[in-house]
């Protein structure tokens, strides 16, 4: 199971790092959105993906999953969310004032 | 078990949330705001003092204790970065009632200022590695905020650059984080050290090391400071001031942190990295600071340049130098403070802020001159100000460590600020106002804060020996990890 996240993950970090470098904000915006879904799922495979009962005290069973891989996430996701949503309403304010979501056009307008 | 030290975060996140409500009233934004900042002040000096009679204090959330459950560990190194912090932010807070602006006011200014403030306080009082993720990210987004609040074109554009650039550098602290976990199994600071401590700093260690150098170096403007002279020039003076004095100090203390206690099996390695980056900064930044002629990027650029010194101080390691880092932190944030508010009160005063455009300034603004000359005279180190005792140990561990060259290169930077700063002084003071003199405005506020901050400087400086006490209490802790780790981890 492994290989195939580090594939996922792989690619996410690939596409990710594309869509940053290209120009346009948007697009900026999005590959960011894909860079730290790459890294979410990095998270959860570095614990390892263990085959196990969910660990609730009391339960019985042979092994448990690690439970703290799936809390960083959750924290992690909803930062990243905040931050992306942050973001998609700078690029729209920036579109607006600039009248282009072009990353030349917005520098060469300031100098 | 002491719940003390989760003040530092409460106090500043009840105070930002009842600021929510209170959009529109000004005057008790203000006077809450004050008033949460003073008793932040208060607590943190009762945390100093709890911290130098009884030693490290922790608290275990929710009495899990540690290596499971959440922990906040007061060492002296955190404990006076609070306290330093607290002054800071409540000067810079005096400061924006007078420059800030009542539109600014009233969209939440103060709400984020406060947020930024749980990030900052979160950060140094967090003894897990996660968690400092997360106030890391609770003092970022703040900060997204602070930069953008205006909109005007010029702070859109630099938000998007920073913003990106802290994304990313964010993406690779949790891949970080991730490897960490992958190698070593755990997240509480205290275990980590440890158990990298029973099991030996190899290959991997050392990338994973690599990689939390990289994404604090980001943050911390060492060596990765591209970003940092555009984005800092964005704000008005009083977001700059809170910027230059807190924000890179948190990446510090983040770089200080884990390559003291986590990663210090193999300092050859580690300290090797800190000192060329350092060397890299301070030469870079001293080159800046001397280049421009407007006066906010000659500022940031002397950000730049105290960042690469401290880092000097951490990678000579000798027990003087570490000490000598941390009570350079402390003036630090206290003088970069004092100089961006300087500088704010400088270009509300002249009306622009090119360099080329001012002069004369002294004849109407004699204390903000004098005042200013100071400043110049703290940030390069000269006695009796707070810069010198802690240039002296850095440079002395420096020395003891066989680091000739890096503490002429840190001597060297230090006399290139002086010059950088007696060029705006000598520039924006005397001679004659090009052109039509701008009218006189009010400085009174300002000025106040900024004399208080003076007064601050000139007493750490004199009263060194005693603020030397709790520093080199403070330097033990980071000099052997044992003492942190048996706090922490104690039955």
């Amino acid at each position: 199971m492994e290989w195939m996240m580090a594939v996922a993950v792989g690619v996410l970090f690939t596409v990710g790092v594309y869509l940053i470098l290209s120009k346009t904000l948007l697009r900026i915006v999005l590959g960011t959105s894909l860079l730290t879904h790459g890294v979410h799922l990095l998270l959860l495979t570095m614990a390892g993906l263990k085959k196990g009962a969910a660990p609730v005290l009391g339960g019985k069973a042979d092994a448990y999953v690690d439970p703290l891989p799936q809390a960083l996430i959750l924290t992690s996701i909803v930062i990243s969310f905040g931050v992306t949503a942050f973001f998609f309403v700078l690029a729209y304010r920036a579109y607006q004032a600039h009248g282009t979501d072009e990353m030349d056009n917005i520098r060469e307008e300031e100098q | 078990m002491n719940n003390l030290l989760v003040m530092p975060v409460l106090i500043p996140l009840c105070t930002a949330v009842i600021l929510m409500f209170l959009k529109e009233k000004v005057l008790l934004q203000r006077r809450i705001s004050a008033f949460s900042g003073i008793l932040n002040l208060v607590l943190a000096c009762v945390l100093v003092t709890r911290i130098h009679e009884e030693g490290i204090q922790t608290l275990q959330m929710g009495g899990w204790t540690p290596p499971y459950g959440i922990v906040f560990v007061g060492d002296m190194f955190a404990a006076l970065l609070v306290l330093t912090a607290s002054v800071v932010s409540l000067g810079i807070l005096l400061y924006s009632f007078t420059s800030i602006g009542a539109e600014r006011e009233k969209f939440f200014y103060y709400t984020f200022f406060h947020f930024l403030l749980v990030g900052v306080y979160g950060s140094f009082l967090t003894g897990d590695i996660f968690n400092l993720f997360v106030f890391f990210e609770v003092m970022l987004i703040s900060s997204y905020a602070l930069i953008s609040l205006g909109g005007t074109r010029l702070q859109l554009r630099e938000t998007s650059k920073y913003l990106l650039i802290n994304i990313v550098s964010s993406t690779l602290f949790v891949a970080a984080v991730a490897y960490l976990y992958a190698a070593v199994g755990t997240l509480n600071m205290a275990h980590l050290s440890q158990r990298i401590h029973e099991a030996g700093q190899g290959g991997v260690l050392n990338v994973i090391a690599v990689l939390f150098l990289t994404v604090f170096a980001l943050k911390a403007g060492l060596f990765l400071f591209f970003w940092l002279p555009g984005s800092y020039s964005a704000p008005p003076a009083a977001v700059r001031a809170l910027f230059g004095a807190l924000l890179t100090k948190v990446g510090l203390y983040a770089i200080i942190r884990t390559f003291t206690l986590i990663f210090a099996e193999d300092p050859d390695v580690t300290n090797g990295w800190i000192a060329w980056m350092a060397a890299a900064t301070m030469i870079l930044g001293a080159l800046g600071a001397v280049a421009y002629n407007d006066i906010p990027r000659i500022l940031n650029y002397n950000v730049i340049v105290s960042v690469g010194f401290v880092a000097f101080g951490l990678s000579a390691g000798t027990p003087d130098a570490l000490d000598g880092a941390v009570f350079y932190l402390l003036h630090d944030m206290l003088g970069k403070a004092l100089m961006f508010i300087l500088g704010g009160l400088l270009i509300a005063a002249a009306g622009t802020d090119r360099l080329e455009r001012m002069g004369g300034l002294i004849q109407r603004y004699p204390l903000l001159g004098w005042s200013f000359f100071a400043l110049a005279l703290a940030l390069a180190g000269i006695p009796p100000f707070s810069g010198f005792p802690g240039k002296v140990l850095i440079i002395r561990g420096g020395l003891d460590a066989g680091m000739l060259t890096l503490s002429l290169i840190g001597l060297g930077s230090s006399l290139l600020v002086l010059y950088s700063l007696i060029k705006v002084f000598r520039l924006a003071f005397w001679g004659n106002a090009p052109g039509t003199e701008p009218p006189k405005v009010k400085l009174k506020g300002g000025t106040a804060v900024a004399a208080g901050f003076l007064v601050l400087v000139i007493l750490m400086g004199l009263g060194a020996e005693r603020v030397n006490t709790y520093v080199s209490q403070a330097g033990d802790v980071l000099g052997s990890p044992k003492l942190y780790i048996e706090a922490v981890l104690k039955e």
